[in-house]
């Protein structure tokens, strides 16, 4: 622990820390370009200087590390004549096109040149201009601007595990791009325009909509896969203009995947915006009490055990559990349930259907074994930290299935389940090495639970770990990866039907009439059904709707999710639902005061307080003792890893331009212009 | 400075010679297992032998896979240094030092040869595509002034003829020896004077 002075303030920090990050801490904010804490130190736009006691020289703080008796000063004009002299040098080529720039507002260039620039330029030759690279889809290019940090250089050899972008040439020739400008086929590329400190790489979708301070930004939560990513979202008047990432060492760090930031402009497409009833085929508009009456003399009609419903992939848990609370007091059935395919699930623990090692829990680890999963397009964040764990521990990962690139390598087996029950019977040179782990983590994929001998297959690797003592009071290795941001707070809420099976019955039209509420999943051919679809957009489940309820997506509506992991976080409203579209529990929440002439919940707060009541109920009953589990049959089977096309996997994906422009560039297709 | 972007016309496939993947595989023996990466610039130079002394890309995906890099990391390489050629130079590759010393000695003269028998201009073809030529910096070889390398070889003590002979000879294929073409071996003093005792000469 090295103590060091800066500015006269004593300051300890710890062993391998830098100087930077030592002023850091003595509260000296230090201007920098290419140093960033998630990457590695490059030490290249010397920015950072500062003056060292006993140094001639100004030294790079970045890159120096911090020793013993050091007495750094960041305030005198020393320093300052130093950064100005870089600032000048950086300046000398950066173009002065602030006013056409998307970066400008929240540019680094920008504002640190207002500290530490010089008010005019000295720089009288001709200025470098460099042509504008193709880095696909989401990353427009202005390389003229570039200032040679190299930052998204490292992010995406480093954390993307993508070898594509380089700096080809040198001196004042240097250029940023891709290997031959090809687009970056990684699921994370995007991020390297939060990274770059300048105006070179920006926003492709975004181009030209809006000023960052012209923007009203809510904190909130992604809904677009489970792993929860903490993000922020930009709305200008009603419409989301971008999102972007927030800090969360737990979760996302500091990226979020290509789907989060730019599925958003799903959000103004396709959007449901007023009631819909559909007469011979074809649909027309209706107000809100024709549709309930409606509802209610249909429900009416119909005997209770005719009636089911199900709650989709991206409804948060209010609606869900108010969805629950409608089925189990008005309509007094319970045929309801959350999964659209027959995964196996045994919801009497929790531990059962979430990532219980957590996400940060994969750094810690000394075995990865992936089971039906493919992390890339499954999690993309949660991929990231695998390679994270990769990179700086050297984790050994296996995958029964051969995944194709997923950024770091990994052993592959040959994807059957016979092999998957061999290994967890202990009989193979794997399973003694799960068991001589310290920290082993089983990731289990959802398209493992779907198979026929899933709960053969679960039991058999629970009981394995368990057998084997891997279950300790810090590690918990069991981990199933959920591909959807409902599917854990779904399960919490006990969404779900576990005696009947009513998909089945779905398919062989049992049913009067089927609520859906955002579930857009379901494969049944419709025959005499009254479907009712509450939703957002207008996607599979609004197509074979009888009634359309337009409800509210995740950025217009206060709403709890729980990622995969079990965290229960909140998403924030950050726009209000189209034309008459209202928030979903408020929907329901009317639907029964039609039916019933009593509202379900008073309010919102009412809601909230009872369902985190059923919560802390649900899961003070979970037993922890063994309980006798059932043993099941076993077949050896193919386990072939579904994963939904990354780029469509839910209703605002689908529903998004640029997600479609993002799927073509990855199949190489050449826009004709004529496409919608 | 233009032969370090790639050239338009890139040749399909490029595929090591027996006696260059011998020689390549003896360069990455050098190299502890795992650090076989190093020998990236030593490849880019055999492969660029090879082929006519450019490196097309094809060149530099083969050796990116030899080596197992990526792509982009051969390509930083190969555009970073000014002795990888990345567009055609042709099979003779001339290169003239015009620096201080050369260019007092008469470098311009040269140059001019190279203009009338070569080519117009710097890095493109003779009419018959084997030659190209270019100014360089300094090749130090001062003491010969005004000098120019053609492949491997330094030609020394020039003037304009003996150039424009050099380039006769090249053109029809023949290989003109290296070295002064004032007669003297290396780079000895020209009046006979052997060393700084020799007062004779002085």
């Amino acid at each position: 622990m090295p103590k060091l002075k800066v500015n006269d303030i004593e300051v300890e920090v710890e062993d391998g820390l830098t100087v930077l990050q030592a002023c850091e801490k003595a509260g000296a904010e230090i201007p920098r370009f290419c140093y960033h804490e998630k990457l590695s130190i490059a030490g290249n736009c010397r920015m950072c200087l500062v003056e060292m006691e006993k140094s001639p020289k100004p030294i790079a703080s970045c890159a120096m590390p911090a020793a013993e008796g050091m007495n750094i000063k960041t305030n005198t004009p020393f320093v300052e004549k130093a950064r100005k002299g870089v600032m000048e040098f950086l300046l000398a080529n950066h173009p002065l096109d602030c006013p056409v720039c998307d970066q400008g507002g929240e540019c680094d260039l920008q504002d640190q040149s207002m500290f530490y620039g010089v008010d005019k330029s000295r720089f009288k030759e001709n200025k470098r201009a460099v042509p504008e690279k193709h880095m696909g889809p989401l990353i427009k290019t202005q390389m003229t601007r570039c200032i040679h940090c190299t930052r998204c250089v490292r992010f995406a050899t480093e954390v993307a595990g993508v070898s594509e972008l380089g700096a080809i040439g040198r001196g004042e020739d240097m250029q940023i791009t891709t290997y031959l400008e090809q687009s970056m086929q990684s699921e994370l590329s995007a991020n390297v325009i939060d990274l770059c400190p300048v105006g070179a790489l920006t926003s492709k979708p975004y181009v030209f909509e809006a000023r960052p301070w012209e923007l009203k930004k809510t904190e909130t939560v992604d809904v677009m896969d489970a792993v929860g990513s903490n993000v922020r979202v930009d709305t200008y008047d009603w419409e989301v203009k971008r999102v972007l990432p927030l800090i969360n060492e737990d979760i996302n760090e500091e990226w979020i995947s290509d789907k989060t930031r730019y599925a958003c402009d799903g959000l103004s497409n396709q959007r449901l915006d007023t009631p819909f009833i559909k007469y011979n085929g074809k649909f027309e508009k209706a107000s809100w009490s024709e549709v309930f009456k409606i509802i209610k003399s249909k429900f009416e009609n119909s005997s209770k055990d005719k009636v089911c419903g199900f709650v989709g992939d991206l409804t948060n848990m209010e609606t869900g559990y108010i969805f629950k609370e409608f089925f189990d007091r008005t309509l007094n059935n319970n045929n309801y349930d959350s999964r659209s395919d027959n995964r196996f699930l045994d919801n009497s623990e929790r531990e059962n259907y979430i990532f219980n090692s957590s996400i940060n829990g994969i750094e810690d680890a000394d075995l990865i074994f992936l089971i039906g999963a493919n992390p890339r397009y499954e999690a993309t964040i949660l991929n990231a930290r695998i390679r994270k764990a990769f990179v700086n521990n050297n984790t050994k990962v296996i995958s029964l299935n051969d995944s194709g690139d997923l950024t770091y390598p990994y052993k592959n087996l040959d994807g059957q389940t016979q092999t998957i029950k061999t290994i967890f019977e202990g009989s193979e040179e794997i399973s003694k090495e799960i068991i001589s782990a310290i920290k082993p983590m089983i990731i289990i994929g959802e398209s493992l639970l779907k198979l026929n001998s899933a709960e053969h297959l679960f039991n058999l690797i629970k009981n394995f770990l368990k057998k084997n003592n891997k279950f300790t009071e810090d590690w918990n290795p069991l981990n199933i990866l959920s591909c959807d941001a409902a599917t854990v707070g779904n399960f919490d809420l006990g969404i779900l039907n576990s005696e009947k099976n009513l998909l089945e019955e779905l398919k062989s039209n049992k049913f009067e009439i089927v609520y859906l509420v955002g579930q857009d999943n379901l494969e049944f051919n419709k025959k005499d059904e009254f479907v009712i679809y509450q939703g957002s957009h207008g996607d599979k489940g609004a197509e074979i709707a009888d009634i359309i309820l337009p409800g509210s997506a995740y950025t217009e509506q206060d709403g709890y999710f729980t990622n995969l992991e079990g965290k229960i976080q909140k998403a924030y409203k950050a726009s209000y639902p189209p034309g008459e579209a209202k928030e979903d529990w408020q929907i329901i929440n009317e639907l029964a005061e039609v039916m019933n002439n009593r509202k379900l919940f008073n309010d919102k707060e009412e809601l909230e307080s009872s369902m985190f009541n059923y919560i802390k109920l649900q899961q003070e009953k979970q037993t922890t003792e063994n309980k006798v589990q059932s043993i099941s049959d076993f077949m050896n089977e193919k386990l072939n890893i579904q994963i939904k096309d990354y780029y469509f996997s839910n209703v605002i994906a689908r529903s998004s331009k640029t997600m479609i422009e993002c799927n073509n560039s990855k199949l190489n297709i050449k826009s004709t212009g004529t496409e919608g | 400075m233009s032969l370090r972007r790639p050239a338009k016309n890139q040749p399909e496939i490029f595929e090591f010679s027996s006696s260059s993947m011998e020689e390549a595989n003896k360069i990455v023996s050098k190299y502890p297992k795992g650090k076989q990466q190093s020998a990236v610039m030593a490849l880019l130079y055999i492969a660029q032998k090879q082929n006519d002394n450019w490196i097309p890309l094809v060149a530099m995906k083969c050796i990116a896979k030899f080596l197992d890099m990526p792509y982009i990391k051969v390509y930083e390489v190969a555009t970073f240094y000014t002795m990888y050629n990345l567009s055609p130079v042709g099979k003779y590759f001339v290169q003239v030092c015009t620096t201080t010393p050369c260019m007092i000695r008469g470098a311009n003269k040269l140059v001019e040869a190279c203009k009338e028998k070569i080519s117009d201009k710097e890095n493109e073809l003779s009419n018959d595509k084997s030659c190209s030529w270019m100014e360089v910096e300094c090749l130090g070889a001062c003491v010969n002034a005004p000098m120019m390398q053609i492949n491997d070889d330094y030609y020394e003590d020039l003037d304009k003829e003996k150039t424009v002979e050099i380039f006769d000879k090249i053109l029809k294929g023949e290989d003109p020896k290296p070295g002064s073409y004032r007669g003297r071996l290396n780079t000895e003093p020209e009046n006979n004077r052997k060393t700084l005792m020799d007062e004779k000469n002085a």
